[in-house]
């Protein structure tokens, strides 16, 4: 780029625009930004220089409504948190009032639980892929091969629970409804074709040269950024930190059942992008062995109070790994019917510290990607 | 993971000074937490990170916790002589106990996979006192997490690197997390203010007569 024409600058300016820094407002309404989120980018040329992202937009103090409240009132609201994985945010708000009350769950009921969360998995990874190819450019195609899995299993969690996407299931101690075995064969049926989607998913996509060549050692995170900045989920595992709260916590059944923790090298947006891959093979591991083996009975603990309920003073803080990450929720109980402090530990929220970290030295069109790679939800980022 | 009592020892004598009080949570968790004194919180944050039996390297979550004003009453029996005979007799004293903002850290360690460990720190009061330390040099985790509770709580984290507000707007005056906060009536904010909402808000602005008494002026004539 050596410019043979030289254009006389007026006087006071320079003919170019070394060392002068840009800044653009990215958002709040670009399509890209998975809702509404404004990033304040400073920009040399192409190069980001700054970024500082900007929150709130979509705040409506989810906590302090939580702690007006009933316990149990909160339950549907949760499923307006991270609303792509209703199930897993129902599961971790129920845990942490077990914890809080000291509750036993029925055998079937976590099985229920178990399968639920793996089929979450599956569908917010598999819309993930599809969405982060649709930042990328690959508008449409890829998108719309996910959603077409992602809405088979809408369909079950619709059949079961009697919507989409705000499911409302778990209760304290259990789960809502049953599932009869017409249920279960179907569930059956999708896990098995699940691997042929991947397949042919993986071969379109995940091979692709100009994903690699847009993906590869962009965003690069290390694991010792990653742990201090409490980053967790995929994007942790995918800088080669071995740490998934199903292992480490063993919560619920998981310990019995068989499956591996996949691993990244890099921890750049691609390794990102096939820990969701990997990930999502696992998940149908674990829902093979879950789905035959569930036992009959109860699905709710009969002894928990649906009205006045009222969990012992103390406080608790229990955490599962949703498919963003680490999703706590730390409850204080004063012996009264609402909570006296409900706070959620959001991992979309958490996981974005490093977003400037990550987007320093790429070229603008870069953030889109690494921003896709994070996985956000809004409703979970501003509560 | 050693025992709370050992930990608190040890970390009692690596960070000098320090006064750890263990606070018991009398509910079915077991999770039971540290309360550290404010002057030496970032020194035993430095000791349970980089100590290698610790190793909490991981701060999972950090918030904050309004505690108002309370009255604690209290019942003792004293012996007293009723009718020159002795007698045990209730006697009730109020205990007023001020009222603190609270900011709570759960620390896990991915290096050994034990935790959580909960650590506290307390202000001096609700008003003006409001000043904890940052424990964002020590995990970078607490970098948005204590933005949130300077916003929602009020609580000034003192070597914060970036302390603004995050979730509502830099021009909001309250913190709309704290047990006492009143919603503003005046809704200058407020999206879609309807009738109801404009009479209220009458009350904070000062008349307008040019304004308000337009309509006069049309059925005068």
């Amino acid at each position: 780029m050596s410019a043979t024409v030289q254009t006389a600058a007026p006087p006071g300016m320079t003919s170019r625009l070394d060392g002068e820094l840009l800044e653009v407002s990215m958002g709040p309404q670009h399509p890209s930004t998975h809702g509404v989120f404004r990033m304040n980018v400073a920009l040399e040329g192409e190069i980001v220089r700054k970024l500082k992202p900007v929150f709130g937009y979509l705040h409506r103090n989810h906590e302090q409504i939580g702690e007006n409240t009933t316990y149990l009132g909160s339950m549907p609201y949760t499923d307006r948190l991270d609303y792509f994985c209703s199930m897993t945010n129902n599961w971790a708000y129920a845990l942490s009032v077990e914890k809080l009350a000291g509750i036993e769950v029925p055998e079937r009921a976590e099985y229920l639980r178990v399968i639920l969360a793996e089929l979450t998995r599956l569908q917010n990874h598999a819309s993930l892929l599809g969405f982060l190819l649709s930042d990328m450019g690959a508008w449409g195609t890829p998108l719309m091969y996910a959603f077409r899995e992602r809405e088979k299993i809408l369909d079950l969690f619709e059949s079961l629970s009697g919507s989409r996407m705000m499911c409302d299931y778990m209760r304290f101690g259990g789960c809502r409804v049953d599932v009869d075995d017409a249920w279960l064969t179907r569930a059956k049926q999708i896990v098995d074709r699940f691997p042929k989607f991947l397949d042919e998913f993986e071969d379109l996509i995940l091979q692709n040269e100009i994903v690699i060549a847009r993906t590869q050692n962009v965003g690069e995170l290390s694991p010792e950024l990653a742990i201090s900045a409490g980053i967790t989920g995929p994007m942790l595992r995918a800088c080669g930190v071995n740490y998934d709260i199903r292992k480490v916590d063993g919560y619920g059944i998981y310990p019995r059942f068989k499956f591996r923790v996949p691993l990244g090298d890099h921890g750049d947006t691609y390794d990102r992008l096939m820990m969701r891959a990997l990930e999502m093979r696992e998940s149908i591991e674990i829902l093979k062995q879950a789905l035959p083996q569930i036992p009959a009975g109860p699905i709710v603990n009969p002894k928990v109070k649906v009205r006045a309920f009222r969990p012992p003073v103390g406080e608790a803080y229990g955490r599962i790994e949703a498919p963003k990450g680490e999703l706590g929720f730390y409850l204080i109980s004063n012996g009264g019917p609402n909570p006296y402090r409900y706070r959620v530990r959001p991992p979309s929220f958490i996981n974005l510290t490093v977003l400037e970290d990550l987007c320093l030295g790429h070229v603008v069109a870069d953030v889109m990607v690494i921003l896709g790679s994070i996985d956000i939800v809004m409703g979970e980022v501003d509560r | 993971m050693e025992t709370l009592e050992q930990i608190k020892n040890r970390a009692e004598l690596a960070a000098r000074g320090a006064k750890i009080e263990i606070i018991v949570n009398p509910g079915p968790a077991q999770q039971p937490s540290f309360l550290i004194d404010n002057d030496h919180a970032v020194a035993v944050a430095t000791f349970l990170r980089d100590h290698p039996a610790m190793s909490f390297d991981f701060c999972s979550n950090v918030t904050g916790v309004d505690w108002l004003d309370r009255v604690v009453k209290k019942t003792n029996k004293v012996k007293q002589i009723v009718d020159g005979v002795e007698k045990e007799v209730d006697q009730t004293s109020e205990e007023k106990i001020p009222g603190y903002l609270e900011a709570v850290y759960h620390l896990y360690s991915i290096k050994l996979k034990h935790g959580p460990l909960i650590i506290r720190m307390r202000t001096a009061n609700r008003a003006e006192g409001t000043h904890l330390p940052s424990l964002t040099p020590v995990w970078r985790s607490a970098e948005l997490q204590e933005r949130e509770i300077f916003d929602l709580y009020g609580v000034h984290f003192d070597g914060h690197p970036d302390l603004r507000r995050i979730l509502m707007w830099d021009e909001f005056k309250d913190h709309p997390m704290r047990k006492d906060y009143a919603p503003p009536d005046d809704f200058e904010w407020e999206p879609t203010a309807h009738d109801e909402v404009l009479e209220r808000a009458k009350q904070h602005y000062p008349a307008r007569p040019e304004l308000d008494g337009a309509e006069k002026i049309t059925s005068n004539q």
